[in-house]
């Protein structure tokens, strides 16, 4: 067991029981030379817990390709790699509470990483299942001026008004000036005064309530 | 550094955000807080019925003490494989942990099916009073399950209908645990019926339910 001190005064023990002459002691600011990546993962996320920033930017820059080992290894497809690092980063900072820095931050950060790739191949089935790839599926669509068809357009149209307008305010802000608006990033940090990492994250969960919401994906 | 900037913009956002968390307690801490819930009402339950006719159908008949261990171990041992799955990257395997009591449980109930003699102060219970078991238990097991969701809400069971399963079965077996304080039946076919029927409709709703509520996640 290694005994890890972050740099905001906790102590903490890492691994799961090797002996005691081998504990260590690691500070989440320095962890470096003496501690194995996968410890200074642990201490940075202990520190993390406790509030400290560049150690959690750390640990969370270092989680990036563990999480995109365990998605490939699970069978995302490359081009989704990325959204399962992405789900998989807010997860983490919505669970970081859970998070005992008595056992291995890696098997932590791997269940949750694990259960996101599951999750966006089962979106990705259920999504694939209700696309139809029939060539003559055109052909057999009815036309855009059928009444039964623009009715169903105007219905959809009116739930997704109703699901924008029932997300919280910034996610709702974000939808409006970057889907609806087009606006760029930049222009849309410009129009509300938030900085464009907050409109990004606002937007990413915002996307994720309203599939939530409209074809039940979680 | 990542090197992606689509999710170096994420983290960033993210950092920004950070504030110092509370950790989640040990899971066999938080098995132990649900179980003194459960402890209270058992203790409330003796200061109401004593503690007399329940040693005395055990004294009478072993098997109705074993059953009711094994329904306490199950409870004890299905509560904390709940609350150590809610904590991502623990072992799949704490799910079997309730089996040996829950074996306890059903053998020894079985058992009792088999017995010539009636235990002292007990019957065999008709259909009618069967139900009253039912509800008794199913009835414990709501605020019971409720309050184990409720805790477990708080972590991330990634697992979440195995853990809600888990849930169910300890709710279940803390309530059959209860009613033997004051359940005047013998050991028969038609109780052991019931308790499996109450068995299976409180895991079968956890599972349903339960598995709904913990997967926000």
């Amino acid at each position: 067991m290694s005994l890890l001190t972050s740099d905001t005064g906790c102590v903490l023990y890492d691994g799961i029981a090797p002996p005691l002459d081998r504990r260590v002691h690691v500070s989440a600011e320095n962890a470096s030379d003496d501690a194995s990546p996968e410890r200074r993962r642990a201490a940075w996320m202990a520190a993390a817990q406790a509030g400290d920033r560049i150690a959690y930017e750390r640990v969370l820059a270092g989680s990036v390709v563990l999480i995109r080992n365990v998605a490939r290894n699970r069978g995302v497809p490359m081009d989704a790699l990325d959204d399962v690092v992405q789900e998989t980063l807010l997860t983490v900072h919505r669970v970081r509470h859970t998070y005992d820095p008595a056992r291995s931050y890696d098997a932590w950060l791997a269940a949750i990483a694990g259960r996101r790739a599951i999750d966006m191949l089962r979106s990705h089935g259920r999504r694939q299942r209700r696309e139809t790839h029939d060539e003559f599926a055109l052909d057999q669509l009815a036309g855009r001026d059928d009444a039964s068809a623009a009715s169903e357009r105007a219905q959809e149209a009116s739930r997704l008004r109703a699901a924008i307008a029932g997300l919280p305010p910034g996610q709702r802000e974000a939808v409006e000036q970057m889907g609806l608006k087009e606006r760029s990033l930049a222009e849309a940090a410009a129009e509300t005064g938030r900085n464009t990492g907050a409109l990004k994250v606002n937007l990413h969960r915002a996307l994720k309530a309203l599939r939530g919401r409209l074809h039940g994906d979680s | 550094m990542s090197s992606d900037p689509r999710h170096q913009v994420l983290i960033d956002a993210l950092g920004a955000e950070l504030t110092p968390v509370r950790r989640l307690p040990a899971p066999w801490l938080r098995t132990l807080g649900w179980l003194l819930v459960v402890a209270a009402i058992a203790a409330a339950l003796l200061m109401h019925y004593g503690p007399a006719p329940m040693l005395r159908r055990w004294a009478g008949a072993p098997d109705l003490a074993w059953a009711a261990a094994g329904a306490v171990l199950t409870t004890v041992c299905a509560a904390w494989a709940a609350f150590a799955l809610g904590v991502p990257g623990r072992s799949r395997a704490w799910a079997w942990l309730p089996l040996p009591g829950a074996l306890l449980w059903i053998g020894a109930s079985g058992f009792g099916c088999l017995r010539t003699w009636l235990a002292p102060g007990t019957s065999i219970a008709n259909v009618h009073q069967s139900t009253d078991c039912l509800v008794f238990i199913v009835s414990f097991a709501i605020p019971l399950s409720a309050l184990m969701i409720w805790l477990l809400r708080r972590a991330c069971p990634l697992r979440p209908v195995l853990t809600a399963i888990l849930v169910g079965l300890a709710s279940a077996a803390a309530s059959a645990s209860l009613l033997e304080i004051c359940h005047a039946y013998d050991a028969a076919a038609t109780d052991l019926l019931t308790h499996a029927l109450a068995l299976g409709i409180v895991i079968g709703a956890n599972a349903a339910m339960g598995g709904r509520l913990l997967s926000r996640h």
